[in-house]
């Protein structure tokens, strides 16, 4: 047969240069290695300092954590970036704020029962505390999904976020009027003692008041534990809701396909409705958490960790709940490594340049489901 | 002269005069400073407002990143004006001079060898333009400090006024041109992203500006800048006019482009991009295009922005502050020249003029409570926007007139009811 | 039936000049092979069918001669020249057009718009043109536009012009979703099930507009349908794919008679009754 042949020529070296993807990860690659390489250094110089670091990033990464799963979970559920997220956290820690410091909340038991152990009353009363502030942030967040979102379901999707950034602004400005919470920096009283341990080459001890800490330890504190515990309790608890209820069944349900779900009996508003208290009641604990590790409060506290939880559940592959926690982690690791060892004021700067990475390799994030074209 | 149609008469006359009013009021002290600010600034947000609706409301193409290269235009731009009046020295001048222009030669030769490649992957892509990029504005650096010298010479010799003029449209124009620059650098490897994704992408270059500002003394060596301090001693250059002639300018350029079938090829990207590609439009290079255009707008206004008050803060390039744009134009309607450019003066003379003159004293902090309950209240009732897609007859699209054809051969379908 | 056979009988129908052969083509996504190892050939104005019960890999089919995926090997060739991976938009340049199966029209746009956008590529004046809004741009607008009028008087569409692309009735935005992908004058059109959703009397009359626009605009036709009245009506040629392989080719005679087809998919006889309840798919 006598047919043209097919035009489809060698490429030379630039074009197969632009047309793989190894110049780009190329260019990657060295800005990972020199990062490597800072740490590696790091953690050879100094391991204990390091592990420290390490350890408060486990720190941070948790309560991140449980604000990127309210994220997510809206996210997944209405498609809506809910700024006003960050402040539903801030107001969760100042609900603590109030329980403690006016009507003394975790005190309670003590109060009730003389005799009790003090460490049991300490652990009751924090969690007395620590769900007062979930079940406010619950209701506040259902309040407003009920006031603001609600309305605009069928609008185009801008103007929920629009109204979320509204949300936003009133939450803080309102807060900060003076009858509120004011414009300052307040104190905030932890619901129990700082217990600080020290892990050294005389095995565990007490750090006592005043004590030095010996060279080579490292400092563990009970905020540390709590906060971890606390949130692997909560994410136990979520995983165990969503994937055996009922309720949890439906806001997968209602995730996947909201039409079909209402058709299959599914309770879509109270359902929605559910998710955003559920996100909430977990953004509240994250605020009391938050307090008790960073002790103090100011209307505007909720901005900054609400930014870096929305960029960790983002990073972990927005709507998909392990990817917020695994986001969260490897984002309190980035910010408190590259806070210790590559510079300090580009915190920021550093934890958003491995996020834009991260979508350059993986556009939909580390969990995320490959969006694919269909015609 | 040629042929000036009726509408666009109209709308130059109308906006000319308006200036034109406005420019008397002021010079006659009926409108004092503080209002003259924020008709500056009004403008000022017009113009980003105009390059978001490019952006997001035609092409859609969810940025939040606008507040970021309006911030590039402002420092750059600020810091031409700043070395020639403080030190009288052009270096800002001529180094940024010649690293747009380097840059910009290598974008779009580059872009022209890339063109003819199937398959480009945009990612090292992004790796050769950055080289080219980095290698080319050390070169600019070391011609600019070569050549200011006898710049400064000859801006020297001319009038204070005139130069200093000069100086400052100069460097409101390269900064916006290199706002576009840098937003084609970012927006190669990022437009490829979903929309969502793209968004929180921008937003990212926005932060990391903010914290790349908030160092700019310490770790990147612009003494003048001041860092997280605040930069100070930049001349108050906008004058209501010129920032006026600016958004004019903007006005036109964005209505002439949407008007022609490039405008038609954005907008398609934005209705459904699997059938604007299968209809021979390449997205990729129209969501670039629109992108540098709209952050181009960004950058402009920034230099235009930086002359306002004299003095600028990374404060005031705050990623909340970027939301700021997004509000405007989602207020005067997505898609809406007209509504971009009413809803830019309006939510700055509300939010910074009436709010701040109604409230009583002692309750200026009201402000930031009542500005989102009056947003609320606008999305529940309007959720399209004040004007949703309403443009006055200049900005409307002419529809050509209904023509019978010659009696072609018409499909046999079309006499059944297809 | 063999391939051999099949490859004969076209040749005796065809004129010798191919337009399109498609040869090895595979498609895996994951581990699942859409498409595997599938040829065509297409000759110059041929009107020829792609039928295969659903999901059997017709539409990655049309996606990979239209770029909107890559295939993972073999080729395709257009007028002589590989397209397999090129950009759809530069596909679509080379002469080659596409309808979809869910009509994708730009639903905000006029009616005009939507077919003024297909002759972008060839617009005749530059960005520089456009900003000024120069001779050049208004003498090249105003070519542009009596080009698209014309055009959708052709397909009796004039009278809507300035309506919303998406208020327009089913029947009326199918027909300009082919009248949008003809503007740019294509060698080759591909229409993905483009009676989908229409009902008998319809498809009686979009059958005539097919050959209509096939003598009309000297057009090779390639099209997925699952309406058989369809198929069989107006294919010459036909091609069934189950699984994302090839199980037959041949005219429509020659297919209903085929047994594997009908174990396939015709069934007894029910096929297309079952069809006609399919669930639509929406994106």
């Amino acid at each position: 047969m006598n047919r043209s042949e097919p035009i489809r020529k060698a490429p030379s070296f630039l074009e197969s240069l632009v047309q793989r993807r190894t110049l780009g990860y190329l260019l990657l690659g060295l800005v990972l290695l020199v990062a490597i390489w800072r740490l590696g250094n790091a953690l050879l110089e100094n391991p204990s300092l390091f592990l420290q670091q390490v350890t408060n990033g486990l720190q941070i990464g948790f309560v991140y954590a449980l604000i990127a799963l309210g994220y997510t979970m809206v996210y997944g559920i209405v498609r809506l970036i809910n700024f006003a997220h960050g402040d539903v956290f801030m107001v969760g820690a100042f609900t603590s704020f109030y329980a403690i410091s006016r009507i003394q909340l975790h005190l309670w038991t003590r109060a009730l029962f003389p005799d009790l152990n003090p460490f049991i009353a300490d652990v009751i009363g924090t969690i007395s505390v620590v769900l007062l502030s979930m079940a406010v942030c619950a209701l506040l967040a259902v309040t407003i999904e009920r006031v603001a979102y609600k309305p605009l379901r069928n609008a185009p999707r801008i103007s929920a976020l629009i109204t979320a950034i509204g949300v936003s602004f009133f939450l803080e400005y309102f807060g900060a009027l003076n009858f509120v919470y004011t414009a300052n920096y307040i104190t905030y009283r932890r619901p129990f003692d700082v217990i600080t341990w020290v892990i050294g080459d005389q095995g565990v001890q007490v750090l006592q008041k005043g004590q030095e800490v010996p060279a080579g330890a490292i400092i563990f504190s009970n905020i540390s534990f709590i906060i971890i515990v606390v949130s692997i309790i909560l994410l136990v608890l979520l995983q165990y809701f969503v994937k055996n209820t009922r309720t949890g069944k439906a806001m997968r349900a209602t995730a996947y396909d909201r039409q079909t779900a209402r058709l299959m009996g599914v309770d879509v508003d109270a359902t929605i409705s559910t998710t955003f208290a559920i996100g909430a009641a977990l953004a509240g604990a994250a605020g009391v958490l938050y307090a008790i590790a960073y002790p103090q409060v100011v209307f505007w506290m909720g901005i900054i960790p609400g930014l870096k939880a929305f960029v960790a559940a983002v990073l972990g592959g927005i709507g998909s709940i392990p990817g917020a926690v695994v986001g969260a982690l490897i984002l309190g690791q980035a910010e408190t490594l590259s806070a210790a060892y590559i510079s300090t004021p580009m915190r920021d700067a550093i934890a958003f340049s491995i996020l834009i990475i991260v979508l350059l390799v993986r556009p939909t994030g580390i969990f995320g489901e490959a969006q694919r074209e269909k015609a | 002269m040629k042929h000036i149609s009726r509408t666009t008469l109209i709308f130059l006359g109308s906006i000319v005069t308006f200036t034109l009013v406005v420019q008397v009021l002021i010079s006659l002290g009926v409108l004092s400073p503080f209002w003259n600010t924020i008709l500056r600034q009004g403008a000022v947000m017009a113009i980003v407002g105009l390059g978001l609706n490019l952006i997001y409301g035609f092409n859609g193409q969810f940025s939040l990143g606008q507040w970021g290269f309006y911030a590039i235009g402002a420092y750059s731009a600020a810091d031409i004006t700043y070395r020639w009046t403080n030190d009288a020295n052009s270096n800002g001048l001529t180094v940024l001079f010649f690293t747009i222009l380097l840059v910009g030669a290598s974008i779009l030769i580059l872009y022209r060898v890339f063109g003819k490649i199937r398959g480009v992957d945009p990612l090292s892509a992004f790796a050769i333009y950055l080289i080219a990029a980095v290698g080319l504005t050390a070169l600019a650096v070391s011609i600019g400090n070569l050549t200011a010298p006898a710049v400064n010479a000859i801006l020297k010799a001319l009038p204070t006024n005139i130069a200093n003029t000069l100086v400052y449209l100069l460097a409101v124009i390269i900064g916006g041109i290199l706002a576009a620059e840098v937003s084609f650098l970012f927006g190669l490897p990022v437009l490829t992203l979903g929309s969502d994704y793209f968004g929180i992408a921008t937003l990212g270059f926005t932060i990391i500006v903010k914290v790349l500002l908030d160092n700019s003394d310490v770790m990147f060596g612009f003494v003048e800048m001041k860092g997280a301090r605040g930069m100070i001693g930049i001349p108050k250059l906008t004058s209501w006019i010129w920032v006026m002639l600016f958004l004019i300018l903007v006005i036109v350029i964005t209505r002439n482009l949407l008007h022609s079938s490039y405008g038609r090829a954005i907008i398609s990207v934005r209705e459904d991009e699997i059938a604007a590609k299968a209809m021979g439009i390449d997205i990729g290079h129209y969501k670039t295009l629109t992108f540098v255009l709209g952050c181009l707008f960004a950058g402009l206004a920034g230099g235009l922005y930086a002359h306002i008050n004299g003095f600028l803060h990374p404060d005031s390039f705050n990623f909340i502050k970027s939301f700021d744009p997004m509000i405007i134009v989602v207020f005067g309607g997505l898609g809406s020249v007209t509504g971009t450019v009413f809803a830019a003066f309006a939510w700055q003379l509300v939010l910074e003029g009436i709010l701040r003159s109604i409230l009583p004293p002692g309750f200026e902090t009201w402000r930031y409570v009542v500005y989102p309950l009056l947003l609320l209240v606008m999305m529940l009732l309007k959720p399209n926007g004040l004007f949703g897609n309403y443009e006055i007859p200049y900005l409307r699209q002419v529809l050509p007139p209904l023509k019978k054809p010659a009696t072609e051969t018409q499909t046999p379908a079309a006499k059944e009811s297809l | 039936m063999s391939e051999q056979t099949s490859t004969q009988t076209r040749q005796s129908r065809s004129n010798g000049q191919e337009i399109l052969r498609i040869e090895g083509l595979t498609k895996l996504f994951g581990g699942l092979k859409a498409v595997n190892n599938f040829s065509l050939s297409l000759n110059k104005g041929d009107l020829n069918g792609l039928i295969g019960p659903n999901g059997a890999g017709k539409t990655t089919v049309f996606n990979m001669i239209t770029g909107v995926y890559v295939p993972t090997s073999g080729s395709i060739r257009f007028n002589g020249q590989e397209i397999a991976g090129l950009e759809p938009h530069k596909i679509n340049q080379m002469g080659i057009a596409r309808t979809f199966q869910n009509i994708r029209l730009f639903s905000n746009l006029t009616v005009l718009d939507n077919v003024r956008i297909a002759y972008h590529p060839h617009a005749g004046y530059s960005l520089t043109d456009a900003i000024f809004h120069n001779s050049r741009y208004k003498e090249n607008e105003r070519i542009l536009t009596e080009r698209a009028q014309e055009f959708l008087a052709v397909f009796n569409l004039q009278d809507r012009q300035h309506e919303i692309a998406k208020n327009l009735p089913y029947g009326e935005q199918r027909r300009l979703e082919i009248a949008r992908a003809l503007a740019a004058e294509p060698k080759l059109l591909l229409l993905d099930e483009p009676a989908a959703g229409m009902n008998p009397a319809e498809s009686v009359a979009l059958m005539d507009l097919i050959h209509f626009i096939r003598e009309r605009f000297d057009l090779t036709i390639l099209l997925i349908e699952h309406q058989m009245r369809v198929v069989m009506g107006i294919c010459e040629y036909i091609t069934v794919m189950d699984f994302g392989e090839v199980i037959a080719r041949g005219t429509p005679a020659e297919i209903q008679a085929n047994p594997r087809v009908v174990e396939a998919y015709l069934g007894p006889g029910s096929a297309a009754l079952s069809e006609k309840f399919r669930r639509k798919r929406t994106l």
